[in-house]
Formats: structure tokens, C-alpha cells, sequence
């Protein structure tokens, strides 16, 4: 593993991007019909919502907590925009804001009792899913047209969710890695006294992270609803765990604020792709679940060759 | 130090009275609305399904014990599988019962160390590696099941069912099976390195403790309670279906924080969980009596866990 030219260090940030670029390769390799326009826009549609789920769960996961209610919150946003905001899109809009709101104060709640968010969350959880059943009792609803146009629009050369793709990935990553705040904020998760003797609010910035989190959450639910068309008190609960693993498989840690926006992205379509990979292999679709863990597992064993050969130095 | 010791013996003996307080009260609320009607119904039907909550609450307040980032997020697909697969191999034959039950017993064995040996290789948090592997044992669960729904052997659904004087035979086991790892948890080397574990892993590794050895037993435990809760949760509900851990995900971590057991690790307690599943069933029920939906249901469900961790934090502690 000593070769001369090995970066460890570029490798393991690397290490996303050549985990999609294999997948979508051995896509292409084994169905060349699907390196089109029309193909590809078939295969990452749904990594839009899972993406954004990500990114909302990565805002978390960055200040050392863990969201396990993003699933049922998805969901509850989802079916509020397949029904508040499609008939009364005025309190539909305000009750997007109200579960920001709710987020920010969970996190300022987490913070001043100190409180374990896995719980919080938990709780959460069955909050976000009672709540999506009275507002959407049976599967149904309709989204909004402006949603649906522009989930479905096919912009001229590059796919929608491509562009989409890109688009959320560097807006986060100025956002969170190059700004100051951004640095803070990750500060929080890396070493929270530091930042608090230098003079930031520790709860501002938990309130802002959750804030965040509810942000992208409920533009998941907008994405989803926009793909779908109707929505279903139970139609995100898996992106609780995808979110997670789309995280750590980003080159996310569960500690210390080491997150990578752009590599929860990849993260986010990799996990997305391996659902559909098994089809193209013309493997049992039972198995789709499994290849998702899997890869997960597949690319955290690489990344342990590559700190070992970094440690061996 | 004085003071800070009786304050730590409050905290140890009243977080598990809570939950049994907390479902006495629920039990008179139905009570109360029923005119007294069906109350030994009601506590039988509590004892039927808290049986299988606490069954997997107790694998998993080892785990939760173990310290934070220790969660078994495989426990669902660890019952589905194992359920699964032990019905297809009984495949409705009474002499296959015990066979079946021996299947369902090495799936848990299987995935506990498997999880085992992802957390060990991978060095990921085992929230991680429990993750992971729940999802290949869905699949493979899927994939056995082949949307067949095979019915269990009947004296197995049988003796499932079976009650003595009104208490269910398998809740009985359990209540068993709860003192025995109650006396495990705080009177045996293991249940003591479990503690000292989630309170300190570098202070117990340095007094001796195989840390290793200990995380193994603990989370291949869990799988196995899972499988059992599997096993018997299928012939129970009629066969196997491969939504049938879903629930147990949330609510096995719900049942061990109202139970008491400190989520950050170190401190777990064993009587708090059979208070906190008949409370989590029995809540279901009373709001179910008052006529109260699926949707306010759960929304009470989630603010009862928060104000649960809410009340038994303080604002001064670190974690």
C-alpha cells in the first residue's frame, strides 16, 4: 500500500465519488441505453428527495446528534404538501414554517437541558407520524402543479436531477465549508468549548444546524410529493437509516463535525443507484434492500484499508 | 459527596418505579371510562403484547447500556428473518417445533455475530454496523419469504396464546427470563463489565475488562432475543409477514428510556422495562377507549417519550 503517488487523504475523499462513478460505470457497461438523457433522468429521480433527506440528517450528524425522526418528518411534509399546500397554499406555506420552527426549538430544547437528540428524535418520530395520519388519513392527495412542473422538467442537455444534484451539493458546501459561520458551526461538533470561549453561542448554533435540518427535511417532503405526485402517511419512513448511511457513506464521521455536503450528495444517489443496480444485473429485485447495506459495508471496509495505510506511515 | 451519593441513590431506585406508576395510572384511566369493565381483560391483553416488547427491550438495553453509539438498530430484520425462516421450516408440522425454534435461535446467533464482527473489522460505531447489516437481513428475509405467508405449526400458535389463570404462559416466561437478566445485569462479571463498559470504557479496559469479549456477548444476546421475539411473535400472529419488526425499531429503544435505563450508557436497569412495554400498550388502549385515532395516538406516544427524557434530565449535568 506504500506506493509512491498513494494519498491517503485524497483517496478517502475521493473514495464517494469512485463509489458512484463504479456503480453508474457497471450501470452503463451492462445497459448502454441508460447513458441518455432520458436514462439517466429514470435512475437519479429519486435520489433528489434522499439527497436533500441527507443533507438535513448531515446538518444534525455535524453537531454530534442523530436524527431518527427525519423519515416520519419527510413524510408529514410530504403530505402536507400534497394537501395544505395544493388547496390552501397560504397555510400550507405556514405550516412548512411551523415545522422549522419546531426543529429550531427541538434543538435549542437538546441543547439547554442537555438532553440524548437519539430520543428527542425518537419521540419525534411518532409525533411527525401521528401528525402526518390526521392530515392524510388514506394514501391520496395531489401536489401542487408548480411542484410537479418542476420536479418534471427537462431542462435542454443535462438531466434535472443532475443539475439539482450539483446545485444542492455546492450551494451547502460554500455554505457550510467555505463561510465563516460554516466553520463555526462544524466547530461545534469538533470542539464546542473552543468555539464557546472564543465567543459564539453554542445555542444559536444548535438552533441554526436543527433549523437547517427541518429546512431540508420539508424541501424532501416538496421534492418527493413533486415526483410522486400524491403522497402517504408512510411514504419516507426508510429515510431515516438511507439518510444515515448516506451520510457516513459521504466520508461523514458520527463525531467531531467531520462531514462532507458534496459527499452526502454522492452518498445519497450511490445508495439510490444500488437499489436499481440489482435489475440491471438481472439479480432477484428481493435482494434490493441488501445491496444498499451491502455497498454501505463495502465502502467502510475500503476506507478502513485506507486510514491503516495512512496510520502505517 | 454525601449529598451527591444520595442523590445518585434517588436517581438508581425511582426511574423504573416511574414507568409502573406511570402505566397503574393509565390501567385506572381505562378503568375509569369502562365503568370498570374488562379490567383483568385489558391486563391480560397488556401482558400478551408487552411480552414482546420487553422480550427485545432487554437485548437492547444491554446494547444501549454499553455506551453511547451503542444502539441495535437489526433488532426489526432480526425478527422478521428469523421468524421467517423458522416458519418455513416448521412449514405447519408439529413435530418440527422444536426444530423450528433451533433455526430461529442460530439466525440470531448469525446476525449477532455478524454485527460482531462489522463493528470489530470496520471500527464504525455499531449504530453504523447494526444499520448495515439490517438491511441485508431484510433482503434476505424478503427474498425467504417469497410473499408466502406460512402458517405456524398449531400447537406452537397454540401454546402462544395459552394463558394460566388469565396470564399468558410466554409472559410468564419472559417475567422469567426478566429476573434472570436482572441478576445477569447486577450480580454477575458480565452484567458488571456491561455497566462498567458504558460508564468508562478506557477506565474498565484499563481494570481488566475484555471490552471485546463483552461487546460480542452483548450484541449477539440481543440478536438472539430478537429472534426468540421473532419465533414466537409469528406463530402468535398466524405466520410470519415481513413487516412485522417495524414497529419494534422505535419502540425498543421507547421501551428501554421510559423504562430508566440512561440512554448515554452505564446505568440500565432490567424491572423498567416490562413497566414501560405494559405502559406503552396500555396507553394504546386507553387513548383506543377514549376513541381517539392512529394519528393522536402516536402524537401523545412521542410527547409522553420527551417529556419521559425531559423530566428525568437536569439543565447543570454534561452527558
Amino acid at each position: 500500500m506504500n506506493r509512491i503517488g498513494f494519498n491517503p487523504r485524497l483517496a478517502r475523499a475521493l473514495l464517494p465519488a469512485l463509489s458512484l462513478a463504479v456503480i453508474l460505470g457497471t450501470i452503463f457497461y451492462l445497459q448502454p441505453r441508460t447513458m441518455s438523457y432520458f436514462g439517466l433522468n429514470l435512475l437519479l429521480n429519486l435520489a433528489i428527495p434522499i439527497a436533500l433527506a441527507t443533507i438535513a440528517q448531515m446538518f444534525i450528524i455535524c453537531v454530534n446528534d442523530l436524527d431518527l425522526s427525519i423519515g416520519s418528518y419527510v413524510s408529514f411534509t410530504a403530505c402536507i404538501a400534497a394537501t395544505l399546500l395544493h388547496d390552501t397554499p397560504l397555510l400550507g406555506l405556514a405550516a412548512l414554517i411551523g415545522c422549522v420552527i419546531v426543529y429550531a426549538a427541538l434543538g435549542a430544547l437538546i441543547h439547554i437541558r442537555n438532553l440524548p437528540a437519539i430520543v428527542v428524535t425518537l419521540g419525534m418520530s411518532f409525533v411527525w407520524m401521528g401528525a402526518a395520519i390526521l392530515v392524510l388519513p388514506t394514501p391520496g392527495g395531489e401536489a401542487p402543479t408548480w411542484l410537479s412542473g418542476l420536479m418534471g422538467w427537462d431542462p435542454p442537455y443535462v438531466p434535472f436531477p443532475i443539475i439539482a444534484s450539483i446545485v444542492i451539493a455546492v450551494i451547502i458546501h460554500i455554505g457550510l465549508m467555505w463561510s465563516p459561520y460554516g466553520a463555526v458551526l462544524r466547530g461545534v461538533g469538533g470542539n464546542p468549548k473552543a468555539v464557546q470561549r472564543a465567543g459564539w453561542s453554542l445555542l444559536r448554533a444548535k438552533i441554526t444546524m436543527y433549523a437547517l435540518a427541518g429546512v431540508f427535511g420539508a424541501l424532501a417532503g416538496l421534492a418527493l410529493v413533486g415526483l410522486t405526485t400524491s403522497a402517504d402517511a408512510n411514504i419516507a419512513l426508510r429515510y431515516t437509516l438511507l439518510s444515515i448511511a448516506g451520510v457516513i457513506l459521504g466520508g461523514g464521521e458520527f463525531v467531531g463535525g467531520r462531514v462532507s455536503p458534496i459527499g452526502a450528495v454522492i452518498g445519497a444517489m450511490t445508495l439510490t443507484l444500488a437499489g436499481s443496480f440489482l435489475s440491471f444485473l438481472r439479480l432477484n429485485p428481493d435482494w434490493q434492500i441488501g445491496a444498499q447495506g451491502a455497498i454501505l459495508i463495502i465502502v467502510l471496509a475500503l476506507r478502513v484499508l485506507i486510514n491503516r495505510s495512512e496510520a502505517r506511515r | 459527596m454525601n449529598q451527591n451519593s444520595i442523590g445518585l441513590r434517588r436517581y438508581f431506585t425511582r426511574p423504573w418505579i416511574w414507568s409502573y406508576l406511570a402505566a397503574a395510572g393509565t390501567w385506572l384511566g381505562i378503568m375509569a371510562f369502562t365503568g370498570g369493565q374488562g379490567g383483568g381483560e385489558v391486563l391480560s391483553a397488556a401482558l400478551t403484547f408487552g411480552t414482546f416488547f420487553a422480550l427485545v427491550a432487554i437485548g437492547q438495553m444491554f446494547v444501549i447500556t454499553l455506551g453511547p453509539g451503542n444502539v441495535d438498530l437489526s433488532i426489526p430484520a432480526t425478527m422478521t428473518l428469523a421468524g421467517t425462516i423458522a416458519m418455513k421450516t416448521m412449514d405447519g408440522s408439529d413435530a418440527m417445533i422444536p426444530v423450528g425454534l433451533a433455526v430461529a435461535l442460530a439466525t440470531g446467533l448469525a446476525v449477532g455475530v455478524g454485527n460482531f464482527a462489522l463493528i470489530l473489522l470496520l471500527r464504525i460505531p455499531p449504530i453504523i454496523a447494526t444499520l448495515s447489516s439490517s438491511f441485508i437481513v431484510q433482503s434476505t428475509a424478503i427474498w425467504w419469504n417469497r410473499g408466502l405467508r406460512v402458517r405456524p405449526p398449531e400447537t406452537l400458535s397454540d401454546f402462544a396464546v395459552a394463558q394460566i389463570f388469565g396470564v399468558p404462559i410466554l409472559a410468564i416466561l419472559v417475567i422469567l427470563l426478566a429476573i434472570i437478566m436482572h441478576i445477569v445485569l447486577t450480580r454477575t462479571v458480565f452484567g458488571r463489565s456491561v455497566t462498567a463498559v458504558g460508564q468508562n470504557q478506557r477506565a474498565a479496559y484499563l481494570a481488566g475488562i475484555k471490552v471485546e469479549q463483552v461487546r460480542f456477548k452483548t450484541y449477539v444476546m440481543s440478536a438472539i432475543f430478537a429472534a426468540t421475539c421473532g419465533y414466537f411473535l409469528a406463530a402468535f400472529s398466524g405466520g410470519a409477514a415481513l413487516n412485522m419488526g417495524q414497529e419494534y425499531l422505535l419502540s425498543s429503544i421507547a421501551v428501554v428510556v421510559i423504562g430508566g435505563t440512561s440512554v448515554a450508557g452505564g446505568f440500565g436497569n432490567v424491572p423498567g422495562l416490562w413497566g414501560a412495554s405494559l405502559f406503552l400498550f396500555l396507553l394504546v388502549t386507553m387513548l383506543n377507549t377514549f376513541g381517539l385515532g392512529a394519528g393522536p395516538r402516536l402524537i401523545l406516544t412521542g410527547a409522553i417519550i420527551i417529556l419521559v427524557i425531559v423530566a428525568a434530565s437536569s439543565p447543570k449535568s454534561r452527558r
